[in-house]
């Protein structure tokens, strides 16, 4: 508890027992009266004094005002112990608003912050344990098996599993070795390493997926916005409709009855309206729940920059995405070889041969596909030929690897590949020796999560590529996309994603999924931005309005399910204290209520909307 | 310019309130609080002095609730 909030506790504790005493002793009526103003200028004159500076300020229709209205009000028709009790419950309430909003801010900050307090630097050949801050970029931090690792770097000795699941949702430990990179915020599970920082405290990934985190509750939704607009109109119409009750009614009551206006039973009413009339019941369950789910997706390496984000990925019904390093791994790979009189391996090891001085994607991912040990001195007189291909002697014999263009120069006869892909041919001594059919994989994961969101309501998904064709509908076929827009370059992509905008029904959004290294004109221009794989691209983290921190494709659907969920959450937190409120608005305007209900309706909704709001924190780690 | 300050606010309705009345203060382009991490996230209008923007942003603040404090 804070001061000021121990603070009214016990003021909370003097003015009930006052008040009690003044109820339940056998006392003169005037001293009972003295114990119960005693009792109300004790819990009620903070209350008080802001509505004197209020009126002054000319805010009128502040709560202070309201309450201090109300409860003089009550005090004026003589009901003493009324008006000290609904003080006494308001602050009571209040307190006790402030202490659960205090406790949840601080549970979910304390689930996100993922920071460590040291690291352990070498000095003079011993240990030191210094603050993370300290430590500069290139210095040498040692991280014991068990440890958070403090900062971003490259491991230069060691080798563990590294559990990155706190930035990325990722639970697989990753085992790491020498030159891998590390971010802070992972926990080291077993091993020592020592890592080389790249980043200052300031600078690393962590600190600035905390940062965005925290600035995410200042961009507001549409609901957040639509709920304050209501509470400017909603205090001033009850109280104006107070007026009504406790100046008009009984006199348009006694004009029918004939009778002498009793004011009295409708100034109640219209005191218990001005209870009614404060809005933080209906006014805090909303921007708790937006900070709960995004604390809760921020949990599982979803990082939703706002609250007008979250909102809008609960509306998303298009989805694009880009093809390469998104659906594809953007990493080449061998997926077959045709018309061979060979073995496949051995034409495998014969391209690989050829390929061996090359580091080009493609020769890269032939030699992966070829035998571990390839024994080069078998190569001689390796020429690269521009735009073609290679050519080089193995075994005494002339060998060419390369594409069409090569074969038909060479005036070679050749199998055109009828698969898409990028296929290399593979000739030896003027013989054609048949070809290697090599792909981008598709990530394992896509098809599920092009079904799972589907199933989310997800109406169209689209693929946007620079491929051909033929490769496009190929792919897009075999993960179930209702569309590809292929030969795109790329800035085509920003009009083809802008075409698409203009054919979908306003209230519903379209979100482009990208890995965020060159799409983030698109990622700007779509209704959401997602960029995928993103942690320790500071570009992505920029242009996306929302951030998978690991490129598994699943976390998208779990994304719009997180987003629907506290979507849900808010829309019962909102309306439910709406219709309470309403609710007790009828029952007090009839006279079947009084101002200890309306203050009990008001602090009971408040708090099972923080109980509600809470539930966004928690994210399943279901996948589908 | 944009700039973040804490904030020490203790109801979600006075926020949304300082919110809009902040929003008036001449000096400032948009303003936002977030009542659950208490910042105040402030555009300053070009060419602002942001120290005298900043007081008068706090007292328009004051002026809904006087306990208000702005960190600056």
């Amino acid at each position: 508890m804070t001061k000021k909030q121990k603070k009214t506790l016990f003021r909370i504790i003097i003015s009930a027992a006052l008040f009690f005493g003044g109820l339940l002793l056998p006392l003169k009526e005037i001293f009972s009266l003295c114990l119960f103003i005693a009792a109300y200028l004790i819990i009620g004159y903070d209350i008080l004094i802001k509505s004197v500076k209020g009126i002054i300020s000319l805010q009128p229709f502040d709560e202070n005002f309201l309450m201090a209205v109300a409860t003089l009000g009550a005090f004026a028709l003589g009901e003493y112990h009324e008006g000290v009790a609904v003080m006494l419950l308001y602050q009571i309430g209040e307190l006790f608003q402030s202490y659960a909003i205090g406790k949840s801010r601080k549970s979910i900050s304390s689930l996100m912050d993922i920071r460590t307090d040291f690291a352990r630097i070498e000095q003079e050949g011993d240990y030191k344990l210094v603050s993370p801050e300290e430590v500069a970029v290139g210095q040498i931090i040692t991280v014991f098996a068990g440890e958070k690792i403090p900062l971003d770097g490259v491991i230069i000795s060691g080798s563990a599993d590294i559990d990155s699941s706190a930035l990325t949702g990722e639970s697989a430990p990753q085992p790491m070795s020498e030159n891998d990179n590390v971010f802070g915020g992972s926990v080291n599970l077993n091993g020592v390493i020592k890592i080389k920082t790249t980043a200052a405290f300031g600078d690393s990934a962590v600190s600035k997926i905390l940062s965005l985190v925290e600035s995410a509750a200042s961009k507001k939704s549409k609901s957040e916005n639509f709920i304050s607009r209501f509470s400017r109109i909603y205090t001033p119409v009850v109280c104006f409709c107070a007026l009504f009750i406790g100046g008009v009614l009984p006199l348009l009551f006694a004009l029918f009855t004939k009778s002498a206006p009793n004011f009295a039973p409708f100034v109640y009413r219209a005191l218990t309206f001005l209870v009614i009339s404060c809005p933080c019941a209906f006014v805090i369950s909303i921007p708790l729940s937006f900070f709960a789910g995004i604390g809760g997706a921020g949990k599982a390496g979803i990082l939703i920059k706002g609250a007008n984000h979250l909102e809008a990925l609960s509306k998303v019904k298009h989805i694009v995405f880009d093809k390469t390093g998104t659906v594809t791994k953007g990493v080449f790979k061998v997926v077959g070889v045709h018309h061979s009189p060979l073995d496949e391996a051995e034409l495998l090891n014969l391209a690989a041969l050829a390929e061996s001085g090359s580091n080009h994607p493609i020769a890269t991912c032939i030699k992966e596909a070829a035998e571990a040990h390839l024994d080069t001195s078998r190569v001689s007189e390796i020429k690269e030929l521009g735009g073609l291909g290679i050519s080089c002697i193995i075994d005494g014999e002339n060998v060419l690897v390369g594409n069409t263009k090569l074969m038909n120069e060479k005036g070679i006869s050749f199998c055109e590949c009828r698969h898409f892909g990028t296929t290399v041919h593979v000739a030896k001594s003027g013989e054609y020796l048949g070809h290697i059919l090599i792909r981008d994989t598709v990530k394992k994961e896509a098809q599920k999560a092009v079904l799972s969101l589907k199933k989310l309501g997800v109406k169209t998904t689209a693929m946007l590529t620079g491929d051909s064709e033929t490769a496009a509908k190929d792919i897009a076929d075999a993960l179930g996309f209702d569309k590809a827009c292929y030969s795109l370059l790329p800035h085509n992509k920003v009009a083809a994603v802008e075409e698409m905008l203009t054919e979908i029904p306003k209230n519903e959004k379209l979100a482009f999924v990208g890995d965020g290294i060159n799409d983030a004109p698109v990622l700007t221009r779509a209704d959401v931005g997602i960029a995928m794989g993103a942690l320790g691209s500071d570009a992505a983290i920029e242009a996306a309005d929302i951030v998978l921190m690991d490129d598994n494709l699943l976390k998208l659907s779990k994304a719009i399910r997180i987003s629907k969920k506290c979507m849900g959450i808010v829309m019962q937190n909102t309306w439910f204290a709406i219709i309470i409120k309403f609710l007790f608005l009828i029952l007090s305007a009839l006279g079947y209520s009084n101002m200890w209900f309306a203050v009990f309706a008001d602090v009971g909704v408040m708090i099972l909307a923080v109980l509600n709001a809470i539930r966004a924190l928690r994210v399943s780690s279901r996948e589908n | 310019m944009i700039k973040t300050y804490n904030i020490e606010v203790d109801c979600p309705n006075c926020a949304n309130k300082m919110e809009a009345a902040a929003a008036k203060v001449s000096g400032v382009k948009s303003v936002s609080i977030a009542f659950m991490t208490l910042k105040i996230t402030v555009e300053f209008c070009d060419g602002a002095d942001e120290k005298a923007v900043m007081k008068d942003v706090l007292k328009a603040c004051r002026r809904i609730d006087s306990d208000c404090e702005i960190q600056l």
